[in-house]
Protein backbone atom coordinates (compact mmCIF):
# COMPACT_ATOMS: atom_id res chain seq x y z
CA UNK A 1 0.00 0.00 0.00
CA UNK A 2 1.19 3.24 -1.34
CA UNK A 3 1.21 6.02 1.74
CA UNK A 4 -0.63 8.41 -0.82
CA UNK A 5 -2.15 7.48 -4.32
CA UNK A 6 -3.34 9.47 -6.59
CA UNK A 7 -6.21 8.41 -9.14
CA UNK A 8 -7.19 10.25 -11.90
CA UNK A 9 -7.81 13.61 -10.07
CA UNK A 10 -9.29 16.15 -11.90
CA UNK A 11 -10.04 19.88 -10.65
CA UNK A 12 -11.66 22.62 -12.29
CA UNK A 13 -12.39 26.10 -10.97
CA UNK A 14 -15.38 26.91 -13.96
CA UNK A 15 -13.92 26.00 -17.40
CA UNK A 16 -10.94 26.34 -16.35
CA UNK A 17 -9.00 22.68 -15.78
CA UNK A 18 -6.21 23.49 -13.31
CA UNK A 19 -5.85 19.72 -12.32
CA UNK A 20 -6.80 17.00 -14.72
CA UNK A 21 -6.78 13.48 -14.79
CA UNK A 22 -3.42 12.80 -12.24
CA UNK A 23 -2.53 9.73 -10.90
CA UNK A 24 0.81 9.29 -9.19
CA UNK A 25 1.83 7.59 -6.10
CA UNK A 26 3.82 8.18 -3.08
CA UNK A 27 5.60 5.09 -0.62
CA UNK A 28 6.70 5.56 2.61
CA UNK A 29 10.18 7.29 2.74
CA UNK A 30 10.14 8.81 -0.36
CA UNK A 31 10.92 12.52 -1.45
CA UNK A 32 9.17 12.80 -4.76
CA UNK A 33 10.03 16.39 -6.31
CA UNK A 34 6.90 18.15 -8.21
CA UNK A 35 8.20 20.44 -10.75
CA UNK A 36 6.27 22.21 -13.75
CA UNK A 37 6.11 25.74 -15.17
CA UNK A 38 4.10 28.66 -12.88
CA UNK A 39 0.78 28.17 -13.53
CA UNK A 40 1.26 24.15 -14.14
CA UNK A 41 -1.37 23.64 -11.31
CA UNK A 42 1.48 22.04 -8.35
CA UNK A 43 -0.07 24.24 -5.92
CA UNK A 44 -3.63 23.40 -6.35
CA UNK A 45 -2.21 19.50 -6.52
CA UNK A 46 -1.38 20.22 -3.05
CA UNK A 47 -4.61 21.80 -2.15
CA UNK A 48 -6.77 18.96 -3.11
CA UNK A 49 -4.35 16.72 -0.97
CA UNK A 50 -4.83 18.63 1.74
CA UNK A 51 -8.40 19.27 1.73
CA UNK A 52 -8.33 22.92 1.03
CA UNK A 53 -10.34 22.15 -2.36
CA UNK A 54 -12.45 19.17 -3.00
CA UNK A 55 -11.11 17.68 -6.00
CA UNK A 56 -13.97 17.72 -8.86
CA UNK A 57 -13.32 14.09 -9.60
CA UNK A 58 -10.95 11.15 -9.03
CA UNK A 59 -9.62 9.45 -5.59
CA UNK A 60 -6.99 10.18 -3.36
CA UNK A 61 -5.91 7.68 -0.48
CA UNK A 62 -3.89 8.79 2.61
CA UNK A 63 -2.71 5.19 4.26
CA UNK A 64 -5.21 3.70 2.40
CA UNK A 65 -8.30 6.18 3.26
CA UNK A 66 -10.02 7.72 1.30
CA UNK A 67 -9.48 11.38 2.17
CA UNK A 68 -10.80 13.17 -0.76
CA UNK A 69 -13.37 15.89 -0.01
CA UNK A 70 -12.38 15.43 3.91
CA UNK A 71 -11.30 18.85 5.30
CA UNK A 72 -7.94 20.56 6.29
CA UNK A 73 -8.09 19.92 9.73
CA UNK A 74 -9.31 16.16 9.36
CA UNK A 75 -6.68 15.51 6.92
CA UNK A 76 -3.89 17.05 9.17
CA UNK A 77 -5.28 14.96 12.10
CA UNK A 78 -4.55 11.77 10.09
CA UNK A 79 -0.73 13.37 9.75
CA UNK A 80 -0.69 14.99 6.43
CA UNK A 81 0.91 18.50 6.80
CA UNK A 82 2.16 21.16 4.71
CA UNK A 83 3.24 24.37 4.23
CA UNK A 84 2.44 27.31 2.07
CA UNK A 85 3.59 29.39 -0.94
CA UNK A 86 2.27 32.45 0.54
CA UNK A 87 3.15 32.53 3.84
CA UNK A 88 0.80 34.08 6.37
CA UNK A 89 2.10 33.60 10.30
CA UNK A 90 0.10 35.12 12.83
CA UNK A 91 2.43 38.46 12.11
CA UNK A 92 1.86 40.09 15.68
CA UNK A 93 2.93 36.58 18.12
CA UNK A 94 6.15 35.31 18.42
CA UNK A 95 7.66 32.63 16.25
CA UNK A 96 7.17 29.83 19.46
CA UNK A 97 3.68 30.85 20.06
CA UNK A 98 2.87 30.44 16.01
CA UNK A 99 4.26 26.89 16.33
CA UNK A 100 2.19 26.39 19.50
CA UNK A 101 -0.85 27.34 17.84
CA UNK A 102 -0.05 24.45 14.99
CA UNK A 103 0.96 21.86 18.15
CA UNK A 104 -2.67 22.50 19.30
CA UNK A 105 -3.87 20.26 16.71
CA UNK A 106 -2.23 17.04 18.64
CA UNK A 107 -2.98 18.38 21.74
CA UNK A 108 -4.88 20.53 24.05
CA UNK A 109 -2.41 20.98 26.84
CA UNK A 110 -0.20 23.91 26.75
CA UNK A 111 3.07 22.65 28.58
CA UNK A 112 2.69 19.75 25.85
CA UNK A 113 2.35 22.11 23.23
CA UNK A 114 5.37 23.84 24.33
CA UNK A 115 7.66 21.38 24.41
CA UNK A 116 6.47 19.87 20.79
CA UNK A 117 7.00 23.78 19.67
CA UNK A 118 9.95 24.03 20.73
CA UNK A 119 11.28 20.82 19.53
CA UNK A 120 10.38 22.07 16.29
CA UNK A 121 11.94 25.26 16.43
CA UNK A 122 15.39 23.88 17.46
CA UNK A 123 15.10 20.77 14.78
CA UNK A 124 14.71 23.83 12.12
CA UNK A 125 17.55 26.02 13.36
CA UNK A 126 15.11 28.84 14.65
CA UNK A 127 16.25 29.18 18.25
CA UNK A 128 17.66 32.70 17.69
CA UNK A 129 14.25 33.65 16.33
CA UNK A 130 11.88 32.21 18.88
CA UNK A 131 10.56 35.69 20.74
CA UNK A 132 11.03 37.97 17.27
CA UNK A 133 7.25 38.80 16.12
CA UNK A 134 6.58 36.49 12.82
CA UNK A 135 6.06 39.81 10.98
CA UNK A 136 9.56 40.69 11.41
CA UNK A 137 11.25 37.97 9.97
CA UNK A 138 12.66 38.55 6.72
CA UNK A 139 11.04 36.25 3.95
CA UNK A 140 13.69 32.95 3.87
CA UNK A 141 12.99 32.52 7.78
CA UNK A 142 8.93 33.07 7.32
CA UNK A 143 9.61 29.64 4.94
CA UNK A 144 11.15 28.54 7.48
CA UNK A 145 8.67 28.99 10.21
CA UNK A 146 6.25 27.43 7.90
CA UNK A 147 8.01 24.24 8.16
CA UNK A 148 8.62 24.56 11.93
CA UNK A 149 4.90 24.81 12.30
CA UNK A 150 3.93 22.35 9.70
CA UNK A 151 6.67 19.65 12.17
CA UNK A 152 4.94 20.61 15.30
CA UNK A 153 1.58 18.67 13.51
CA UNK A 154 3.88 15.72 13.91
CA UNK A 155 2.99 14.53 10.07
CA UNK A 156 3.98 11.27 8.60
CA UNK A 157 4.31 13.28 5.43
CA UNK A 158 4.72 16.62 4.72
CA UNK A 159 4.02 18.31 1.83
CA UNK A 160 7.02 21.38 0.68
CA UNK A 161 5.48 24.10 -1.01
CA UNK A 162 8.81 26.40 -2.65
CA UNK A 163 10.52 26.68 1.19
CA UNK A 164 13.68 27.32 -0.92
CA UNK A 165 12.76 30.49 -2.62
CA UNK A 166 13.97 33.69 -1.65
CA UNK A 167 16.92 31.79 -0.16
CA UNK A 168 20.81 32.42 -1.54
CA UNK A 169 23.10 29.05 -2.43
CA UNK A 170 24.52 28.85 0.93
CA UNK A 171 20.83 29.09 2.84
CA UNK A 172 19.45 26.86 0.67
CA UNK A 173 22.65 24.20 1.41
CA UNK A 174 21.32 24.80 5.33
CA UNK A 175 17.44 24.60 4.68
CA UNK A 176 18.45 21.04 1.94
CA UNK A 177 20.10 20.09 5.16
CA UNK A 178 17.01 20.79 7.40
CA UNK A 179 15.14 19.11 4.49
CA UNK A 180 17.02 15.70 5.31
CA UNK A 181 17.12 15.81 9.28
CA UNK A 182 13.45 15.64 8.82
CA UNK A 183 13.50 12.79 6.05
CA UNK A 184 16.03 11.19 8.32
CA UNK A 185 13.18 11.49 11.22
CA UNK A 186 10.96 8.72 9.04
CA UNK A 187 8.89 11.48 7.50
CA UNK A 188 7.57 11.23 3.90
CA UNK A 189 8.11 14.37 2.20
CA UNK A 190 6.54 15.84 -1.49
CA UNK A 191 7.84 19.34 -2.32
CA UNK A 192 7.23 21.60 -4.93
CA UNK A 193 10.29 23.89 -6.08
CA UNK A 194 11.93 25.52 -9.08
CA UNK A 195 15.56 25.29 -7.89
CA UNK A 196 16.77 22.38 -10.17
CA UNK A 197 19.95 22.01 -7.77
CA UNK A 198 17.39 21.14 -4.69
CA UNK A 199 15.45 18.83 -6.97
CA UNK A 200 17.89 17.13 -8.39
CA UNK A 201 19.70 16.64 -5.29
CA UNK A 202 17.10 15.43 -2.30
CA UNK A 203 14.44 13.82 -4.85
CA UNK A 204 14.52 10.01 -5.15
CA UNK A 205 11.85 10.46 -7.85
CA UNK A 206 10.44 13.54 -9.56
CA UNK A 207 6.81 14.50 -11.61
CA UNK A 208 6.59 16.88 -13.68
CA UNK A 209 3.19 18.70 -14.62
CA UNK A 210 2.17 21.11 -17.31
CA UNK A 211 -1.42 22.27 -17.67
CA UNK A 212 -2.25 20.44 -14.74
CA UNK A 213 -1.60 16.89 -16.37
CA UNK A 214 1.60 15.02 -15.58
CA UNK A 215 4.64 15.81 -18.17
CA UNK A 216 6.63 13.53 -17.05
CA UNK A 217 7.61 10.95 -14.33
CA UNK A 218 11.05 9.56 -13.10
CA UNK A 219 14.26 9.22 -11.41
CA UNK A 220 16.10 13.04 -11.43
CA UNK A 221 18.11 12.25 -14.03
CA UNK A 222 15.13 11.12 -16.63
CA UNK A 223 13.02 13.65 -15.99
CA UNK A 224 15.72 16.16 -15.95
CA UNK A 225 16.76 15.05 -19.36
CA UNK A 226 13.32 14.80 -20.53
CA UNK A 227 13.21 16.48 -23.74
CA UNK A 228 9.38 17.76 -22.84
CA UNK A 229 10.65 18.98 -19.73
CA UNK A 230 13.42 20.70 -21.12
CA UNK A 231 11.10 22.06 -23.40
CA UNK A 232 8.38 23.40 -21.21
CA UNK A 233 9.99 24.17 -18.14
CA UNK A 234 13.68 24.08 -18.29
CA UNK A 235 14.81 26.04 -21.18
CA UNK A 236 17.23 24.97 -23.49
CA UNK A 237 20.00 26.82 -21.30
CA UNK A 238 19.66 23.97 -18.75
CA UNK A 239 19.62 20.93 -21.02
CA UNK B 1 29.45 58.82 -15.33
CA UNK B 2 27.58 60.53 -13.39
CA UNK B 3 26.58 59.79 -9.50
CA UNK B 4 22.68 58.85 -9.40
CA UNK B 5 22.18 57.83 -6.08
CA UNK B 6 24.52 58.26 -2.90
CA UNK B 7 23.53 56.33 0.11
CA UNK B 8 25.73 58.17 3.11
CA UNK B 9 26.25 56.26 6.19
CA UNK B 10 22.70 55.60 7.42
CA UNK B 11 21.32 53.99 9.87
CA UNK B 12 17.58 52.37 10.17
CA UNK B 13 15.68 51.47 13.02
CA UNK B 14 12.44 49.59 13.21
CA UNK B 15 10.96 50.88 16.55
CA UNK B 16 14.01 50.22 18.61
CA UNK B 17 16.12 47.61 16.64
CA UNK B 18 18.40 48.52 13.94
CA UNK B 19 18.43 47.40 10.86
CA UNK B 20 20.94 49.55 9.19
CA UNK B 21 24.26 50.22 10.52
CA UNK B 22 26.69 53.40 8.17
CA UNK B 23 25.38 51.87 4.86
CA UNK B 24 27.10 53.61 2.49
CA UNK B 25 27.12 53.13 -1.45
CA UNK B 26 26.56 54.78 -5.16
CA UNK B 27 24.84 54.29 -8.08
CA UNK B 28 26.13 56.07 -10.95
CA UNK B 29 24.11 56.87 -13.97
CA UNK B 30 23.85 53.93 -16.74
CA UNK B 31 24.59 50.90 -13.97
CA UNK B 32 23.73 47.90 -12.72
CA UNK B 33 24.47 47.67 -8.96
CA UNK B 34 22.94 44.78 -7.11
CA UNK B 35 23.12 44.18 -3.37
CA UNK B 36 23.19 40.80 -2.21
CA UNK B 37 23.61 39.01 1.48
CA UNK B 38 21.66 36.81 3.69
CA UNK B 39 18.20 36.50 4.73
CA UNK B 40 17.85 39.37 7.20
CA UNK B 41 21.20 41.13 6.13
CA UNK B 42 18.96 44.30 5.35
CA UNK B 43 18.80 44.16 1.62
CA UNK B 44 14.67 44.78 1.53
CA UNK B 45 15.22 47.51 3.91
CA UNK B 46 17.64 49.81 2.26
CA UNK B 47 15.11 49.56 -0.84
CA UNK B 48 12.34 50.86 1.41
CA UNK B 49 14.77 53.36 2.96
CA UNK B 50 15.70 54.77 -0.70
CA UNK B 51 11.66 54.75 -1.40
CA UNK B 52 11.33 57.26 1.96
CA UNK B 53 9.18 54.22 3.31
CA UNK B 54 11.52 54.55 5.89
CA UNK B 55 13.82 57.11 7.37
CA UNK B 56 16.98 56.78 8.40
CA UNK B 57 17.73 57.96 11.81
CA UNK B 58 21.33 58.76 10.53
CA UNK B 59 22.89 59.42 7.11
CA UNK B 60 21.31 60.49 4.41
CA UNK B 61 19.96 59.15 0.60
CA UNK B 62 21.11 61.75 -2.05
CA UNK B 63 19.38 61.51 -5.65
CA UNK B 64 20.18 63.60 -8.99
CA UNK B 65 22.17 65.73 -6.64
CA UNK B 66 19.08 66.22 -3.45
CA UNK B 67 18.71 64.96 -0.95
CA UNK B 68 15.57 62.78 -0.76
CA UNK B 69 15.49 61.11 2.51
CA UNK B 70 13.19 63.78 3.96
CA UNK B 71 10.71 63.16 0.76
CA UNK B 72 7.19 61.59 0.91
CA UNK B 73 7.49 58.12 -0.27
CA UNK B 74 4.85 58.99 -2.90
CA UNK B 75 7.19 61.82 -4.29
CA UNK B 76 10.00 59.16 -5.44
CA UNK B 77 7.96 58.32 -8.54
CA UNK B 78 7.84 61.60 -9.86
CA UNK B 79 11.23 61.79 -9.78
CA UNK B 80 11.80 59.06 -11.39
CA UNK B 81 12.59 55.81 -8.79
CA UNK B 82 10.39 53.03 -9.78
CA UNK B 83 10.08 50.09 -6.50
CA UNK B 84 9.21 47.05 -7.76
CA UNK B 85 8.66 45.76 -4.10
CA UNK B 86 9.42 42.09 -3.22
CA UNK B 87 5.95 39.63 -3.43
CA UNK B 88 4.94 41.77 -6.05
CA UNK B 89 1.86 43.14 -4.90
CA UNK B 90 -0.60 43.48 -7.57
CA UNK B 91 -4.20 44.45 -7.05
CA UNK B 92 -5.57 40.92 -7.41
CA UNK B 93 -9.30 41.92 -8.76
CA UNK B 94 -7.94 44.50 -11.33
CA UNK B 95 -7.24 44.12 -14.62
CA UNK B 96 -3.51 43.46 -16.11
CA UNK B 97 -4.14 46.71 -17.55
CA UNK B 98 -5.66 48.68 -14.83
CA UNK B 99 -2.81 47.63 -12.67
CA UNK B 100 -0.53 48.70 -15.60
CA UNK B 101 -2.57 52.23 -15.33
CA UNK B 102 -1.96 52.41 -11.45
CA UNK B 103 1.73 52.68 -12.28
CA UNK B 104 1.53 56.15 -14.45
CA UNK B 105 -0.47 57.89 -11.89
CA UNK B 106 2.29 61.30 -12.32
CA UNK B 107 1.20 63.78 -14.28
CA UNK B 108 4.09 63.39 -16.74
CA UNK B 109 3.66 59.79 -16.91
CA UNK B 110 0.35 59.80 -17.57
CA UNK B 111 0.60 61.66 -20.30
CA UNK B 112 2.85 58.78 -22.12
CA UNK B 113 0.67 56.11 -20.91
CA UNK B 114 -0.49 54.68 -24.50
CA UNK B 115 2.78 55.06 -25.72
CA UNK B 116 4.61 53.14 -22.49
CA UNK B 117 1.66 50.60 -22.71
CA UNK B 118 2.84 49.79 -25.95
CA UNK B 119 6.52 49.33 -24.94
CA UNK B 120 5.77 46.95 -21.51
CA UNK B 121 3.96 45.28 -24.14
CA UNK B 122 6.71 44.70 -26.56
CA UNK B 123 8.70 43.79 -23.70
CA UNK B 124 6.32 41.77 -22.10
CA UNK B 125 3.92 40.47 -25.00
CA UNK B 126 2.18 37.44 -22.45
CA UNK B 127 0.75 40.51 -20.46
CA UNK B 128 -0.84 42.15 -23.55
CA UNK B 129 -2.66 38.38 -24.46
CA UNK B 130 -4.02 39.01 -20.42
CA UNK B 131 -4.55 42.50 -20.72
CA UNK B 132 -8.05 42.07 -19.12
CA UNK B 133 -7.93 39.33 -16.90
CA UNK B 134 -7.89 40.14 -13.25
CA UNK B 135 -3.94 40.52 -12.35
CA UNK B 136 -4.83 37.49 -8.96
CA UNK B 137 -5.39 35.00 -11.84
CA UNK B 138 -1.96 35.12 -13.63
CA UNK B 139 0.57 32.73 -12.98
CA UNK B 140 3.50 33.56 -10.63
CA UNK B 141 5.73 34.42 -13.61
CA UNK B 142 3.14 36.53 -15.06
CA UNK B 143 2.06 38.31 -11.63
CA UNK B 144 6.09 39.54 -11.63
CA UNK B 145 6.10 40.40 -15.01
CA UNK B 146 3.26 42.56 -14.72
CA UNK B 147 4.46 44.00 -11.08
CA UNK B 148 7.93 45.07 -13.69
CA UNK B 149 5.58 46.62 -16.02
CA UNK B 150 3.83 48.42 -13.74
CA UNK B 151 6.98 49.60 -12.31
CA UNK B 152 8.07 50.62 -16.09
CA UNK B 153 4.82 52.70 -16.93
CA UNK B 154 6.25 55.16 -14.42
CA UNK B 155 9.40 56.04 -16.96
CA UNK B 156 11.70 55.61 -14.29
CA UNK B 157 15.45 56.34 -14.54
CA UNK B 158 15.87 54.60 -11.66
CA UNK B 159 14.68 50.96 -11.48
CA UNK B 160 14.43 48.84 -8.06
CA UNK B 161 13.83 45.71 -8.43
CA UNK B 162 13.70 43.33 -4.57
CA UNK B 163 13.70 39.90 -5.72
CA UNK B 164 12.07 39.65 -9.33
CA UNK B 165 13.11 36.28 -10.00
CA UNK B 166 11.67 34.51 -6.31
CA UNK B 167 9.19 31.93 -7.08
CA UNK B 168 10.02 31.68 -10.89
CA UNK B 169 10.86 28.10 -12.96
CA UNK B 170 14.05 28.38 -14.47
CA UNK B 171 13.07 28.86 -17.84
CA UNK B 172 11.57 32.41 -16.22
CA UNK B 173 14.52 33.05 -14.10
CA UNK B 174 16.20 33.29 -17.31
CA UNK B 175 13.53 35.65 -19.26
CA UNK B 176 13.41 37.77 -16.75
CA UNK B 177 17.42 38.64 -15.98
CA UNK B 178 17.05 39.31 -20.01
CA UNK B 179 14.35 41.64 -19.74
CA UNK B 180 16.15 43.74 -16.73
CA UNK B 181 19.42 43.74 -19.33
CA UNK B 182 17.15 45.08 -22.04
CA UNK B 183 15.43 47.74 -19.86
CA UNK B 184 19.27 48.39 -18.69
CA UNK B 185 20.20 48.95 -22.71
CA UNK B 186 17.30 51.66 -22.76
CA UNK B 187 18.79 53.68 -20.91
CA UNK B 188 17.55 52.36 -17.24
CA UNK B 189 19.98 52.48 -14.18
CA UNK B 190 18.92 49.26 -11.89
CA UNK B 191 19.86 48.66 -8.07
CA UNK B 192 18.86 45.02 -8.35
CA UNK B 193 18.06 42.92 -5.22
CA UNK B 194 18.56 39.14 -5.94
CA UNK B 195 19.24 35.88 -3.91
CA UNK B 196 20.22 34.61 -7.47
CA UNK B 197 23.50 35.36 -6.95
CA UNK B 198 25.64 33.92 -9.79
CA UNK B 199 22.97 35.37 -12.05
CA UNK B 200 22.94 38.62 -10.78
CA UNK B 201 26.79 39.14 -10.60
CA UNK B 202 27.09 38.21 -13.71
CA UNK B 203 25.00 41.34 -15.00
CA UNK B 204 26.06 43.88 -12.53
CA UNK B 205 28.67 46.21 -13.14
CA UNK B 206 29.13 46.45 -9.61
CA UNK B 207 27.36 44.76 -6.69
CA UNK B 208 27.96 45.32 -2.74
CA UNK B 209 27.39 42.61 -0.04
CA UNK B 210 25.10 43.35 2.95
CA UNK B 211 25.38 41.34 6.17
CA UNK B 212 23.64 41.90 9.40
CA UNK B 213 22.88 45.14 8.43
CA UNK B 214 26.65 46.50 7.45
CA UNK B 215 28.12 46.66 3.95
CA UNK B 216 30.86 44.14 4.21
CA UNK B 217 32.24 44.60 0.63
CA UNK B 218 32.12 45.86 -2.45
CA UNK B 219 33.58 45.37 -6.14
CA UNK B 220 32.70 44.63 -9.80
CA UNK B 221 29.95 41.75 -10.66
CA UNK B 222 33.04 39.65 -12.18
CA UNK B 223 35.44 40.56 -8.97
CA UNK B 224 32.61 39.57 -6.21
CA UNK B 225 32.20 36.31 -8.53
CA UNK B 226 35.58 35.26 -8.11
CA UNK B 227 35.97 36.37 -4.46
CA UNK B 228 36.66 33.73 -1.83
CA UNK B 229 34.18 34.99 0.70
CA UNK B 230 31.38 35.52 -1.58
CA UNK B 231 32.03 31.77 -3.13
CA UNK B 232 31.78 30.06 0.31
CA UNK B 233 28.74 32.10 1.42
CA UNK B 234 26.42 33.01 -1.34
CA UNK B 235 27.23 30.76 -4.16
CA UNK B 236 27.91 27.58 -1.78
CA UNK B 237 30.62 26.50 -3.47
Amino acid sequence: MSLLELSDVTKRFGGLQAVGHLSFRLEKGEILGLIGPNGAGKTTVFNVINGYYAPTGGEIRFKGERIDGKKPHEVCHLGLARTFQVVKPLARLSVLDNVMVSAFAKTSDRAAARTVALESIAFTGMDSWRDQPAGSLPLGMRKRLEMARALATKPELLLLDENFAGLNPSEVDATMGIVRKIHGSGVTILVIEHNMRVIMSISHRVLAINYGEKLAEGTPEQVANDPKVVEAYLGVAHA
Amino acid sequence: MSLMLEISHIDVFYGDVQVLWDVSFEVKKGEIVALIGANGSGKTTTLATISSLLRPRKGSVTYEGAPIHTRAAHDMVSLGIAHVPEARRLFPEMSVKENLLVGALAPEAKKARPEMLEKVFTIFPRLKERENQAAGTLSGGEQQMAAMARGLMSKPRLLMLDEPSLGLSPLLVGEIFRVIQEVHEQGVTVLLVEQNVFKTLSIADRAYVLENGRVVLEGTGKDLLANDHVKKAYLGL
